[in-house]
């Protein structure tokens, strides 16, 4: 039995996992990072538009802080957030840039001066501060009242990705590359490591460890087409449900992106619409004005995506040999600014299209992009039911998205979780000695060394590629932008059978080490039941709430759906996950539940939320006297780790 | 385009280092094009529906994240935005890319190499007082245009085309290649890092270094990011050379 031993096990090599990693090294503590792929090509890269952070230096971001970053953030999670989750990521978010920064990230900076800018169609010249000159500039995004999405070009996250990465090896973090996680050690409660496979010999070695953080981002290769890389399966966040013992929280929150390429569904950043981009449909029409004359193109992506798709199913799509799809118009921006700003779309649009965007117009639909939900957390990043379990980035619900994700939160997310839950993982790294038996590492070694075994005798069964294949057009099909019961109770039902197929998988190319029918055959069991648990979620979830929209429950029920959605799977001869639900507590909210400013309001009140407010009222009364840090402290009182509780300072304003 | 789809004939590269007896050799795939198919496409297709045990990288697939490399009828380039339709004769010949350890078929093992050339280039910041930074405080300015121009070079994807297309490097297995140039040209470009000239020559001041360099420039000709190669390597002999 090969066993390795450390203190800080981090299961992901993107930004969250490397920041985690980061965090642990530096407080002395011995770290191993595991990663299906060399650290620098995880899809943390692939994040194009940029970080939200309240810098407030572009002219456009001026009045911005931390105050209304958080009221963007609830906002666009239709209050499913946790707040006071949100409150420490808009707290932190700042100096996580300001971090990066100092570790060579080259982001766009303040030009002193005038410049013309496309804002509703319009070119208009914006005057920016000198004062400000050679600072971190921002730009618009959706959902936003501020401009305060700082990018580099549109790379943002190859950037930031490759300044971690080298900040994890001058650190000299090892990155045990091509080994995946097969499973968690676990025992009474806590977590002690993982099982994992080396892609390369197929070996499998126990990593042992005192806390294990699960960093291995989202599940959007659950649905056929999708602009998540193709390694963005949920394996990590499946190895936690498999424990029986940890929870998923809110597996329905699925997040669609407006302007994926049609037919691939690669990505173009929100950006373009940031920038100036406009929405066109088959008569070269803008429409998104009359559906949100306030927000327009730059509402949440939720809403754009429902309004682009109501607006298709009016006739008013482009018809192709894929489907109906809208216009992205990026053209009125100009060659100049689409070489320098948005050059990664270009090259995608001139490859993937063989379009020249300055002139022609990209052909783009709702396209699967975010997973909200996750591996269940607390505050601290771990497990409130599987100690030593730890998740931070999009494989958690650390929950500072509810059910919609801002565009620009995710990277910043990334790297502000890994910033304070790293600390965390170090403070239950220092408080813990590792005690678990060799018995129970062999026994879960043992485990998946049989399961193995079985697919590699078998000699007639299932074709893993098409359980795969069957299980992405039932979510491509019905849980999907628009659900509904019925399509999602039949959802349900198809799902639990090819489940029950996945038990009885065969393979043709029947060796031990690298092989990728094998990887196959180990992951999609584990996919099937992550797809049921949205599925089934979202089937119980009577209500619509930011991207979870069910066409026969239109309103935002607050009374009875103010809660958060938990899975766990009990264990593996079962067919469907138990779920839970825990309430998001109104009496505790710095801001209670009211309306978002775009989409359909359409929402039943929760009974707290007026005693709630009146609440509030009553302390800034009561606190006449107190500034906006006092009363944040009064009225959300949140654990950010000592180091990271100082104010931070904008240009202009100093430290108010 | 006619009704009828075109067959594709795909000759790939297969051999297995870790399968007892396994022999190097080329093995015919058919597959039918349909239209945008890209080389991402095909290869998973045969994957599926043909041979299970094909090894192949990928993991954007959409030209981000610099996975899939190889040498596509003879020239390498990353094989996701590849379009088959590009090849007018539907012939395609997949090699794995040169210079790198082969994990199998069409897999090779760019992540050592590229974390060697990190740690020997020492391809991070280096600020003796990067760590007493007040984050809290506004971050130090830049200019904007030297930020611009770092970005520049900082689009290397480290998908090793480059290091495949070296002579230099098929001479010199130590040559540290042009992923490596670029790396410390933007290193050298940037203000944040207090390296000195003297520092960098330690680094790169020989021939498996920027001396060394032929200046063939198939890494300027064959960079899937039109990295400015040729520029930068004359930049920094000049500026190496300028030293002692």
């Amino acid at each position: 039995m090969k066993v390795i031993y450390t203190d800080s096990l981090v299961i992901g090599g993107g930004l969250a996992g490397l920041r985690v990693a980061i965090a642990s090294m530096q407080r002395g503590y011995d770290t191993i990072v595991l990663s299906l792929i060399p650290a620098k090509r995880s899809h943390s890269a692939a994040a194009q538009g940029g970080m939200q952070a309240s810098l407030g230096a572009c002219i456009k971001g001026d009045g911005d802080d931390e105050d209304v970053h958080f009221g963007d953030t609830v906002k666009g999670s239709d209050w499913g957030c946790d707040q006071d989750v949100a409150r420490m990521f808009v707290n932190t978010a700042p100096k996580a840039i300001r971090q990066l920064a100092a570790w060579g990230v080259p982001w766009s900076r303040v030009r002193g001066g005038d410049r013309e800018v496309i804002i509703n169609g319009e070119k208009v010249t914006i005057t920016e501060k000198h004062e400000a000159h050679g600072l971190i500039t921002a730009r618009d995004f959706g959902g936003t009242k501020k401009w305060r999405t700082c990018f580099t070009s549109d790379g943002t996250g190859h950037t930031m990705l490759y300044a971690m990465d080298n900040k994890a090896i001058q650190l000299g973090i090892p990155v045990h590359e091509r080994k995946e996680a097969l499973a968690l050690i676990h025992e009474d409660g806590v977590c002690y490591g993982a099982i994992v496979r080396d892609l390369i010999t197929g070996e499998l070695i126990a990593y042992v460890a005192k806390a294990t953080t699960i960093a291995t981002g989202g599940y959007g290769r659950l649905y056929s087409v999708t602009t998540n890389a193709v390694i963005s399966e949920g394996i990590g966040t499946a190895i936690a449900l498999e424990t029986g013992v940890a929870t998923l929280g809110n597996m329905e929150a699925v997040q669609f992106h407006p302007t994926a390429i049609v037919p691939v569904g690669i990505l173009t950043t929100e950006g373009c619409r940031g920038d100036g981009g406009l929405l066109l449909d088959n008569d070269g029409y803008r429409f998104m004005p009359d559906y949100e004359p306030e927000k327009k193109e730059l509402a949440s992506r939720d809403v754009v995506s429902r309004r682009m798709t109501e607006h298709m199913r009016k006739g008013k799509g482009v018809p192709s040999p894929y489907g109906d799809h809208l216009w992205l118009d990026i053209t009125l921006l100009g060659r100049k600014h689409i070489e320098k700003n948005l050059r990664e779309v270009k090259e995608i649009c001139e490859y993937f299209l063989g379009i020249d965007p300055v002139k022609e117009y990209i052909p783009v639909r709702p396209t699967q992009h975010y997973s909200m939900g996750g591996v269940r957390t607390n505050a601290t990043g771990e497990s409130p039911t599987l100690k030593g379990l730890f998740s931070a980035g999009e494989a958690a619900c650390w929950d500072m998205h509810g059910f919609n994700r801002l565009g620009g939160n995710s990277v910043a997310e990334t790297v502000v979780a890994g910033m304070l839950v790293g600390e965390f993982v170090a403070d239950y790294c220092g408080a813990n000695a590792l005690n678990v038996s060799t018995a129970t590492i062999a026994h879960f070694l043992k485990k998946e060394e049989k399961k193995i075994t079985d697919l590699l005798v078998r000699d007639f069964g299932e074709n893993p590629f098409a359980l795969k294949a069957e299980m992405q057009q039932i979510m491509m099909d019905k849980v999907g932008i628009f659900r509904n019961g019925p399509d999602l109770e039949k959802a349900v039902e198809e799902l639990t059978v090819l489940n029950q197929r996945a038990r009885h998988i065969a393979l043709r190319n029947r060796i031990s080490s690298s092989n990728p029918e094998l990887v196959e055959a180990i992951r999609i069991p584990k996919m099937i039941k992550l797809a049921q648990c949205v599925a089934y979620g979202a089937m119980l979830r009577t209500e619509s709430r930011g991207a979870h929209a069910r066409e026969d429950y239109p309103e935002r029920n607050d009374k009875e759906w103010l809660k958060r959605t938990l899975a766990t799977w009990p264990d593996d001869s079962t067919d469907l996950p138990d779920i839970s639900y825990e309430d998001v507590d109104v009496m505790k909210m710095e801001m209670p539940p009211g309306s978002r400013g775009y989409g359909v309001d359409n929402i039943i009140v929760h009974p707290d939320a007026e005693k709630r407010m009146a609440q509030i009222e009553e302390i800034k009364k009561a606190n006449s006297a107190a500034d906006r840090f006092e009363l944040q402290q009064l009225l959300n009182p949140t654990p950010i780790p000592e180091k990271f509780k100082g104010k931070n300072e904008r240009i202009g304003r100093g430290y108010k | 385009m006619s009704d009828q789809a075109r067959v594709l004939k795909f000759q790939i590269f297969r051999y297995n280092p870790l399968k007892m007896g396994d022999k190097p050799r080329m093995v015919t795939y058919e597959v039918t094009e349909a239209p945008g198919m890209t080389i991402f496409i095909a290869l998973n297709e045969i994957r599926e529906t043909q041979d299970p045990s094909l090894q192949f990288d990928f993991v954007c697939r959409a030209g981000i994240c610099g996975s899939c490399a190889m040498v596509i009828n003879g020239q390498p380039d990353l094989a996701c935005r590849t379009l088959t339709a590009n090849f007018a004769g539907g012939e395609i010949t997949l090699l794995p890319l040169p210079g790198f350890e082969l994990i199998g078929d069409l897999s090779v093992n760019t992540g050592k190499f590229m974390r060697a050339m990190s740690e020997r280039v020492e391809s991070w910041i280096h600020d003796l007082h990067a760590d007493e930074v007040n984050y809290d405080a506004l971050e130090e300015r830049m200019d904007p245009d030297v930020a611009d121009e770092i970005y520049e070079l900082e689009r290397c994807v480290e998908c090793g085309a480059c290091v495949s297309a070296c002579a230099t490097k098929r001479m010199r297995p130590d040559f540290l290649s042009a992923v490596g140039f670029m790396r410390l040209a933007r290193f050298a470009l940037d203000p944040r890092d207090k390296r000195t000239d003297d520092e960098f020559y330690e680094i790169m001041g020989n021939d498996d270094g920027v001396f060394g360099c032929m200046t063939l420039l198939g890494c300027e000709d064959y960079c899937p990011k039109d990295l400015p190669h040729q520029t930068q390597i004359a930049y920094l002999r000049r500026k190496m050379a300028l030293i002692r």
